[in-house]
């Protein structure tokens, strides 16, 4: 029963597990609960711009509904759901990250130094997730937008099947940089059920969903696609113009309501 | 192609009545009527009527009548008209056949088998006019043991209580999408159900900013196109619901047609103006007990443990086993809905044979909990086709903390379950979000009218527990001593877990 309660105080000496220096909280998350260390986050979010956090090792909702203006750097590897309903904070994961990565995320910003697993950016309605390697299977489902609320999640390596699968909105990109020379992106169903939103993609693919067409890039696409790409290379050090030499495809959806005649 | 179809309906129209103010004209939103002004007449195109009967009710003479068409196809038991009208639908179109509304086949309903019981001689029973009698009930977890202190003479309670929804009759609003319904209908029904205690389910296409205020009566819906699900509508809501599953179209998505998605609608769901909005079928990121504990937990780490966390599931075959995995992985509350659950739009093959009966997943799944002692860190609320206040009544006995209900709220502001809301042009103003269709519900007058039905219901429960000497809700629950049935196999009464009427 004890589960389904918050904590109100620290369940045990939590604070030993912190140090404060110039401003950074810097928190020891091993063997922690992740109820402890999300505890401790949202406790020293809001005082503080910076929190490191050292030792994750598989911690769940690492971010999940914060708000607060913050910046989190993750030594290590968070657990599922990282950033969940996140509206605000900025995550630089120093390792791989696992399932679920900006589910449901609102605003601000993941950045991942490896790799990613399943559904990263599930219903995504805002923000950005730039992920240097490769990410797991249906990446970017159901990415929405709407106004000036337009995410983008940016793969740098490949992605598996299902990769934008029923997206109604936002920005999805992959750029191949961990394929071989010659080799091409393995993922199926591309954009399958897909309604909205935009996928680039650099190299070769091989299967696309029945509700996207191929397109090619144009003048807009490619300043979008720069400076999206700019921001990318900004955080792991990859050459732009190499990326932009490389040969992009743009998918887009034949329609906003691909189903609308199977139904009577 | 010329269609074989003939018109269901006959719309007749008495012309010494008819005083030519084209009401009917004005009222029909599928354009049945028109008038003729060589004749000075108005006539009725039949194909057109659903017989939704808004020309019916708002004739100011009475001069319209809507009747079955009379020129039926060769009697025949096993080949129904709705079966060849339906074949010859298909065969003119290719396309999967949609309806409303819930399950309408006569497949057998439990709780018309199932008697209620009533005190006489050995124990008396209670008069609801003039006894205290409650019908407050709390919604979500509840501890294993209560430990008490005394403090000055005052009984302090020690064990922390999980969160709970406290409502003031058993019976609450059903998730019904914005989108689906709108604006209007929802506003009517968060005001009800503030006015009344209860609470309304905002349904999984988010929450219109302006209904913010009823928060505290609302529970917010968390589906698998995760429509209008942000950090603020999680934490308006005094729960949140994630629904797996639905009555009418179990194991299948949702689409709401891009007609439907106005500005409101889009701007709430976070999807383009007029874009099919499209739920998947299962949550993409749940595929077992243990994913969906993982999504339980992420939604109570975002509004910090305060508010219980429901996991809504259709009634299938196997509903006992994955509820005791949905008590397990963290639910407050469980929502069983049964296969007379309505939809907005849903396959009809699907809404007319997918599903289970609600009266025996909900026995069976009261009794699996029970079995397996775990019944009480979970509160079970039933939906799928409560129609009065004795199925209420008899779900609660057969083990529901609460019922949601959905069709008898909407028959309640207008509906006459024409079946027809996947077109978006409810002549009633419910299932449809055309701007000028939607003014036909008035919020205040619906609003009066939900507070009605609710208290016209609940003392009738009051009157029927009165009569079993019962004077608490709470005492009802699983009490199925109080249950008999009749006309049914031994099969039926163990899993019900009633008696036969006589026994």
């Amino acid at each position: 029963m004890d589960e389904k309660f918050l904590h109100k105080e620290l369940p045990y000496n939590l604070s030993n597990f912190i140090v404060t220096k110039n401003g950074v909280v810097s928190i020891d998350a091993s063997n922690m609960h992740y109820r402890d260390l999300n505890f401790l986050i949202k406790s020293y979010a809001n005082p503080s711009k910076r929190i490191d956090l050292y030792n994750v090792n598989g911690q769940r909702y690492i971010g999940t509904g914060l708000k607060n203006n913050v910046e989190i750097h993750i030594y290590g590897t968070p657990g599922n759901d990282l950033a969940a309903f996140m509206d605000g904070p900025t995550i630089y994961v120093h390792g791989n990250a696992q399932d679920g990565v900006g589910n449901t995320m609102n605003s601000g910003k993941v950045i991942v130094y490896g790799r990613v697993g399943d559904v990263a950016g599930y219903a995504m309605r805002g923000g950005k997730i730039f992920i240097r390697d490769d990410a797991g299977y249906r990446v970017g489902i159901h990415m929405k937008e709407y106004g000036n609320q337009r995410p983008i999640l940016v793969v740098g390596g490949t992605a598996q099947d299902f990769l934008g699968e029923y997206m109604a909105g936002g920005i999805l990109v992959v750029l191949g940089l961990t394929l071989n020379n010659g080799e091409k992106h393995k993922a199926k169903f591309i954009g399958t059920g897909m309604h909205g939103g935009v996928i680039y993609i650099r190299g070769q693919i091989t299967h696309i969903g029945k509700e996207v067409k191929i397109m090619e890039l144009d003048k807009n696409d490619m300043n979008l696609l720069k400076s999206i790409i700019e921001e990318f290379c900004s955080y792991f050090n990859f050459n732009i113009d190499e990326i932009l030499e490389g040969e992009f495809k743009k998918l887009i959806p034949y329609s906003t309501r691909p189903y609308g005649k199977v139904y009577i | 192609m010329k269609s074989y179809i003939e018109p269901e309906f006959i719309v007749e129209r008495d012309n010494e009545k008819c005083i030519r103010c084209k009401v009917c004209i004005n009222q029909c939103t599928y354009d049945t009527h028109y008038y003729d002004p060589e004749d000075d007449v108005v006539r009725s195109r039949d194909e057109n009527c659903v017989n939704c009967h808004r020309c019916v009710v708002f004739c100011p003479t009475k001069a319209i009548t809507i009747k079955k068409n009379p020129t039926q196809y060769t009697e025949n038991w096993y080949w129904t008209r709705e079966n060849i009208v339906d074949i010859k639908k298909q065969a003119e179109s290719g396309g999967v056949i949609l309806t409303g509304m819930g399950c309408d086949k006569p497949y057998y309903t439990y709780w018309d088998k199932i008697l209620l019981n009533a005190s006489q001689v050995t124990n008396p029973s209670i008069d609801p006019l003039r006894e205290p009698m409650e019908l407050r009930t709390y919604l979500g977890a509840k501890p294993d043991k209560l430990e008490i202190e005394m403090e000055n003479g005052d009984v302090v309670l020690k064990t922390k209580l999980a969160p709970q929804l406290c409502v003031e009759t058993p019976i609450l609003f059903a998730a019904l999408s914005y989108g689906a319904v709108n604006f209007n209908v929802h506003l009517a029904l968060a005001r009800a159900a503030t006015e009344f205690g209860t609470f309304m389910n905002s349904g999984e296409g988010g929450l219109d900013p302006r209904l913010y205020k009823y928060g505290d009566h609302i529970i917010v819906q968390v589906a698998s196109g995760r429509f209008g699900v942000g950090l603020e509508y999680l934490n308006v809501g005094a729960a949140i619901e994630i629904k797996i599953g639905q009555g009418a179209k179990p194991g299948i998505g949702g689409h709401l047609p891009g007609e439907k998605v106005t500005q409101e609608i889009a701007r709430t769901r976070m999807i383009p103006v007029g874009t099919d909005a499209l739920s998947p079928a299962p949550h993409h990121d749940i595929y077992s007990i243990e994913d969906l504990r993982q999504l339980i937990f992420a939604l109570k780490e975002a509004t910090d443990y305060t508010k219980p966390v429901a996991v809504k599931i259709a009634a299938v075959h196997n509903s006992a086993a994955i509820a005791s995995g949905m008590v397990r992985a963290g639910a407050d509350i469980i929502v069983l809905d049964g296969f007379r659950g309505a939809t907005g739009a849903a396959p009809k093959v699907i809404r007319d044979n997918v599903g289970i009966p609600i009266e025996l997943a909900l026995a069976s799944v009261d009794q699996r909990l029970r079995d397996e002692g775990i019944r009480n860190k979970v509160s079970i609320i039933i939906s799928g086709g409560i129609r009065n206040s004795a199925d209420v009544v008899k779900a609660i006995a057969l083990g529901a903390d609460a019922v949601y209900i959905g069709t008898a709220a909407l028959v309640a502001i207008g509906c006459t379950l024409c079946q027809k809301c996947y077109t978006g042009k409810c002549p009633w103003g419910i299932a449809t979000t055309d701007p000028w269709i939607s003014k036909r519900i008035n919020p205040d007058i619906a609003t009066r009218r939900l507070v009605n039905l609710l208290r016209a219901w609940s003392f009738e429960i009051k009157e029927m527990m009165g009569g079993m000497g019962i004077n608490a809700i709470e005492s009802l629950r699983g009490n199925r001593e109080h249950l008999r049935g009749v006309g049914l196999t031994d099969t039926e009464l163990k899993i019900l877990g009633i008696k036969m009427a006589g026994e």
